[in-house]
């Protein structure tokens, strides 16, 4: 996509912006990192494909205390998050500049992968993806590397931007609520069985903290120095028992549900369950509810109503 | 699961200065009896709870944490239980997603005038974590076995 990067440079250049939020090549097409530019020469190494799937709301945290105005590439679903920063006062929207960037859904290498390809040597980010493998070459499609939050997408259209380039495409196809439908459906013991077996494989490695664009206190209860932060996994301390529980709690409400807490585990943890768990209550609950679609809302736990449901009504089945 | 009658379950209950821990105290003027099981934490309103307070409780090792706060529309600081009631229900309802008992965590409304419902809602409250057992899955959500 030349054309994001035109523009962005073009900004730049004539002072608009004072840098530029995008995401810089990798070694390879499939690993583009967030990064900030600042000169013509930093943008040449600027890239927008279809493996950019990082969202880069939350660096506007930091962003906004610099001097001058950041642009920023925001993908529709990042819209969303940058938007509940912006409600959170977290960000600061005079010094931003967004342009939206268009999305046909977002590409995993890890997808890649799990469909069945060994040995990559480069891949590209056409449809369909050709691979280049040790072994010959070979074809992968779309819809298979796409990551598994895009096939649930929430919609292609930006929520907040100053400028909209390229082209999007619906993407979703399934029923973002299902595999929780499919849990609430087991039973107790079968519930604990299925965590167990994903939660024990969690290192804590704070990756899905880090990257959650909803998880921004200045200080975090999971950075305490009370306990032994060196050596998480192995700490019996009170946050350490608890941690995917309260991770969840504290986006519970504001989390927009852009499925980066399950992108970035390394042990591929379905940590979005959470969250969508939770969005799935506000909405039967409290009346359909999307965090960051509007700015002004008041967020479901910060608001209430009178004839709000019973806790002991709730834990039978019952909405009201 | 047969009923362990030698059982002591550890239940803790954080009641509301004006109200809840009030219908407490009625409760004890007035004779009324409720397990010894029962600690009670006396919080300034049922919104002070935090919803880790309860998880902290668990691990612990407490086998039932009941919040107990003034009636919907009678906060002493007017609107606290309303907020309260959102956080219990979504947490008690991730609790179940997760498999943990949903038994195990309850939320009553109860006034100072209400000495006699105090020491029903804890007698039942007991009952059912005898029934239950013992916690074990709510002590560490790492799910480390
Ligand atoms: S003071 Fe009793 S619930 Fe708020």
């Amino acid at each position: 996509m030349q054309e994001v990067k035109n523009r962005a440079l073009a900004l730049l250049k004539d002072g608009t912006v004072k840098r530029v939020l995008g995401w810089r090549i990798g070694e390879n097409t499939y690993d583009p990192e967030p990064a900030f530019f600042e000169s013509e020469e930093d943008m040449q190494t600027f890239v927008y494909n279809n493996f950019c799937a990082a969202n880069l709301s939350k660096y506007m945290i930091e962003a906004s205390k610099l001097e001058g105005k950041t642009l920023v590439c925001l993908k529709p679903c990042d819209s969303y998050s940058f938007n509940q920063l912006l409600s959170e006062h977290r960000v600061d929207r005079e010094k931003t500049y967004i342009i939206g960037v268009g999305c046909k859904g977002k590409l995993s290498i890890e997808n890649v992968k799990r469909a069945g390809v060994k040995g990559i040597l480069s891949v590209n980010d056409t449809d369909p993806l050709q691979v280049e493998t040790l072994y010959g070459n070979t074809e992968v499609s779309y819809k298979a590397a796409m990551l598994d939050r895009c096939h649930v997408c929430k919609g292609k259209e930006h929520v907040v931007y100053d400028e909209l380039i390229g082209e999007s495409e619906d993407t979703s196809t399934a029923d973002r609520f299902a595999q929780v439908q499919m849990i609430e459906a087991m039973s107790p013991a079968e519930k604990f069985a299925f965590f167990q077996k994903e939660l024990s494989k969690c290192i804590r490695c704070n990756a899905c903290r880090n990257v959650c664009p909803a998880c921004s206190c200045r200080k975090c209860v999971f950075d305490s120095d009370k306990f032994d932060s060196a050596q998480k996994a192995n700490v019996d301390s009170f946050e350490e028992k608890m941690f995917h529980i309260i991770r969840a709690f504290h986006v519970a409400g504001r989390c927009t549900d852009c499925g980066e807490c399950s992108r970035v585990c390394p042990q591929g943890i379905p940590l979005h369950l959470f969250n969508r768990k939770f969005i799935k209550d506000i909405n039967t609950l409290y009346g359909e509810y999307q965090a960051g679609a509007d700015a002004e809302a008041r967020g479901p736990l910060t608001s209430f109503t009178a004839d709000d449901a019973e806790p002991s009504v709730v834990a039978e089945g019952g909405t009201k | 699961m047969s009923v362990n009658q030698e059982f002591r379950p550890k239940i803790v209950a954080f009641c509301c200065n004006w109200c809840s821990y009030a219908g407490a105290d009625l409760a004890g003027s007035s004779r009324l009896s409720y397990p010894a099981d029962v600690k009670i934490i006396r919080v300034p309103c049922s919104c002070r709870v935090n919803p880790m307070f309860i998880l902290r409780a668990f691990e612990k090792g407490a086998d039932g944490v009941i919040l107990c706060g003034c009636h919907p529309g009678d906060c002493h600081y007017s609107t606290g239980n309303y907020y309260a009631r959102r956080r219990m229900t979504l947490l008690f309802s991730m609790l179940d997603f997760m498999g943990v008992e949903n038994g195990r965590t309850r939320v009553e409304w109860v006034s100072a005038a209400e000495g006699v419902k105090f020491s029903t809602v804890m007698n039942d409250f007991v009952e059912k974590i005898r029934s239950l057992g013992e916690n074990v899955r709510l002590g560490d959500l790492r799910c480390k076995k």
